[in-house]
Parts: structure tokens; C-alpha cells; sequence
């Protein structure tokens, strides 16, 4: 392996979280994006999914890559206790991040409608969670704030962005074009 | 389409309306009102696209009817909205009146999105429980909650901290004296001595250079105390100005 590729492969296991190729490229500011994406190539040819010679394989996640174990290790390393899967979300988290992926940026009063529930305590905790986070302020009365996801988002559900999500027409429910807001 | 039972929500599993009575438990199941009228349609198996608003408005109130106001805003808000399309929907109206509108148009549109939400719920949930199974590095996991340790105490334990306890309410307050920081007394006895060594002073005399607010407190109400008895008059000879006392000899000599 080149020594560039070594260098990824070491801030790879290091990192916590995925790294982007732009990311990685920081590490030697020396190295143009051709040499970067070799070495990115040489890595997934050593470590990418599929590949049978290691417990852990590189993931391309969340806009990043990013080292995780081979799913059939899970179980016996949760017996084990040496780590645990993340918290499950409850039903009112998924429906207002299922809400914020599709129409964000978006603020709370649209989620409310939505789900015919108040949304501020779940919105609060998705933003403590750093799945959510404010990424403007609306026009009108009081300037509401919206809402958008984050590469955390993408993390917890294994996607590579947001495109990867299903297309709204391609759910059983037929997709009605949203209508305009009807007088009460 | 067709309302047909759909493997959308984690369906409960336990039907809704025969229960009557638990229903605060049940219903923390359905993660808002929009959720429940749609367990409730898809449970009578019902067209979604033409509700029979009576029915189900009906369903619905029985329902939420044993929960308490508090928990149950949005509910509530709902079975209003329920009440009022049934109420519209018994309203003559004219044939042939295109400008008629089904009044079920607008919660329609709701459920039907709602439905969407839920099945893209589903769908996150699926991603969540894959994305799960490959563990990442430097996950620290949440501490978990640990059950309450099983209760093991002896007889005389108990007694103790029973006793400790105890000594920790305090007695039943009846009365509290709260101690008062104005002296009119004082006051009045320093204003008296002034008023017999000099016919008149100023405000600064009585009350001196610095005076806390007490002091001001206690030679004011003083002041006019003995204004009313007619000890003294007071004065301002120009807005702002220092008062002036001066002894009310007239009476002084009654």
C-alpha cells in the first residue's frame, strides 16, 4: 500500500466519525485530488465491502467513508459487551425527521400539521441528538426557525445522502401534490 | 385506493375499542389523533377517500372519552374538527352546486399524508435497525439504566431513617414575627427635640446626610403623623426643593 493510503488507513480507524475525501485530503497538503482518489481506491480494494479478508470494512456513509464491522460480528460483540447498538428512535423522533428529510428546510409549525401533535420537545431532543439542526430563519411572523438534517442523519441510518431516501412516489401511498393550504 | 390493512404502522395488537378502560395505556401507542383515526380506518377496513365522518367520529370519541383534558389537547382538537365535518356534511345543499365542497377534503389530504409520513417511519426504521448491525469505532454507549436495587433492610434500619425522616419536617409555622427595621418611635423623638430647640429645619437635619431607606421610611411616616396631630406643617417652598418643618406654634400653644 502507498504511503498516502496508510495515511488514510490510519485516520480512518482513528476518526469517530465518517471522513469526506475532501477531509482526507487535509492530511498532506502536498497531494493533489488525483493522488488523493488513488490512494481512497487503494483502500477500498483492501478494506471495501464485500471484501472477505476483514472484520471491519470501509463504508461509504453520510457523504464520507468510514470503518464499521462486518455485519455478522454484531451479535456476538453485543453478547459480549464490548459495544452496544446505538438507541433505537421512537416513533415520534422517526416521523418528525421523516417530516424534516423531505421538506427542509421546514419549521415547526409545518411539522405539527403534519403529525397533528406539538413537535417542540421531539425537535429539541433531534437537535441535543445532532440529527436536526437549525439551518435558517423562515419569512413571516416571528421569523420561525427551520429545520434541517445533518451527516449525523445519514450516519444513524447507513445512507450515503439524501438521495438515497425513497422517492416519494415510489411509496404504496400514491403521492398527492401537496394542496394548497385550505381556509379553515 | 384502497384503505385496505396495510402493514404500514406497528399495528397494536391489541384492538382498541373493546377495551374499554385502558385506554390511557393504549393510546400511547398512536403517536397523535391523525395516527388513531388511522388505526380506527384501517381496522373497519374503511375507504379513506370517503369516510364515513358520523362512524368514525363516533369511534373516536368513544376513544379518547376516558382520557384526561390535559393529555388529550390534541385529541380533543380533533374530535371537535370530527364534530364540525359531520355537522357540514348535514347540511342541505343544493344539487348541481359546483361550488360545493366535500368538507372531509382537508382531513383526507391530512390522513393521506400522515399515511406517508408512517410509511417513511417504516422505512427509516428498516435503514436504523441495518445501519445498526455494523458497530462503528468510539461509540460510547449511553449508561444504561439500571433497575432499582432490590430493597434489603433490617427492622431497626428502617426505624432509623423512618426517625430521620421525621426529624426533618419542620414544626407547623402558626406565626412568624417579622422583625421591622422602621423606627418610627426613634423618628418621632428625634423631630420632637429639633421642634424644641428651633421653630423651623430642614429635611437634611432630621434625616442627615446619608440616610438609609428606613430611616427616610420612619421620618416620613413620623412627619406626617405629626402633621396630622398638628405638632408641625409642612412645606416644599419649590417643586423638588428640600421640605421645610416648622412648629405649629398656634396649636402648640392650645
Amino acid at each position: 500500500m502507498s504511503p498516502l493510503a496508510k495515511l488514510f488507513e490510519a485516520a480512518l480507524f482513528a476518526a469517530t466519525r465518517p471522513l469526506t475525501l475532501e477531509e482526507l485530503a487535509t492530511l498532506d497538503p502536498e497531494v493533489g485530488e488525483a493522488e488523493t482518489r488513488a490512494a481512497l481506491a487503494e483502500l477500498r480494494e483492501a478494506w471495501g465491502e464485500g471484501s472477505e479478508d476483514h472484520g471491519v470494512e470501509l463504508v461509504d456513509i453520510a457523504g464520507g467513508w468510514q470503518f464499521l464491522t462486518r455485519r455478522e460480528y454484531a451479535e456476538p460483540i453485543e453478547r459480549a459487551q464490548f459495544a452496544l447498538r446505538p438507541r433505537h428512535l421512537s416513533p415520534a423522533a422517526l416521523e418528525t425527521l421523516a417530516i424534516i428529510a423531505y421538506r427542509q428546510p421546514v419549521g415547526r409549525l409545518e411539522v405539527d400539521e403534519i403529525r397533528g401533535v406539538d413537535s417542540q420537545a421531539v425537535l429539541d431532543r433531534l437537535v441535543e441528538r445532532g440529527l436536526i439542526e437549525i439551518i435558517s430563519r423562515g419569512e413571516g411572523l416571528g421569523r420561525p426557525l427551520l429545520y434541517g438534517t445533518t451527516p449525523q442523519f445519514l450516519e444513524i441510518l447507513g445512507l450515503k445522502g439524501l438521495d438515497q431516501l425513497p422517492r416519494l412516489d415510489e411509496l404504496s401511498v400514491a403521492l398527492r401534490p401537496p394542496a394548497p393550504a385550505q381556509p379553515e | 385506493m384502497s384503505a385496505s390493512p396495510s402493514p404500514l404502522l406497528p399495528t397494536p395488537t391489541h384492538p382498541v375499542l373493546p377495551e374499554q378502560g385502558g385506554f390511557v395505556v393504549e393510546l400511547e401507542q398512536f403517536s397523535g389523533p391523525l395516527d388513531l383515526l388511522l388505526h380506527l380506518i384501517r381496522e373497519d377496513e374503511l375507504d379513506i377517500t370517503d369516510l364515513p365522518i358520523a362512524q368514525i367520529a363516533d369511534q373516536f370519541l368513544a376513544v379518547i372519552s376516558d382520557l384526561g383534558l390535559n393529555q388529550a389537547a390534541d385529541y380533543l382538537e380533533m374530535a371537535a374538527r370530527l364534530l364540525r365535518i359531520k355537522a357540514q356534511l348535514l347540511l342541505p345543499r343544493r344539487l348541481g352546486d359546483d361550488e360545493w365542497e366535500d368538507p372531509r377534503s382537508e382531513l383526507v389530504r391530512r390522513l393521506l399524508e400522515y399515511q406517508q409520513i408512517r410509511e417513511l417511519v417504516d422505512w427509516l426504521q428498516r435503514a436504523a435497525t441495518r445501519r445498526s448491525e455494523q458497530l462503528a469505532r468510539g461509540y460510547t454507549p449511553p449508561a444504561p439504566e439500571l433497575p432499582p436495587a432490590p430493597l434489603e433492610i433490617e427492622l431497626n434500619d428502617l426505624l432509623a431513617a423512618a426517625e430521620r425522616v421525621i426529624a426533618l419536617i419542620p414544626e407547623p409555622m402558626l406565626h412568624r414575627v417579622v422583625p421591622r427595621p422602621l423606627d418610627v418611635e426613634g423618628a418621632t423623638a428625634r423631630i420632637q427635640a429639633l421642634l424644641a430647640a428651633r421653630e423651623e429645619f430642614g429635611w437634611s437635619d432630621l434625616v442627615g446626610a446619608r440616610p438609609s431607606v428606613a430611616e427616610v421610611l420612619s421620618a416620613f411616616i413620623s412627619l406626617l403623623e405629626l402633621a396630622k396631630r398638628g405638632v408641625l406643617r409642612l412645606a416644599q417652598p419649590d417643586p423638588f426643593a428640600p421640605m421645610v418643618i416648622r412648629r405649629e406654634s398656634a396649636r402648640e400653644a392650645v
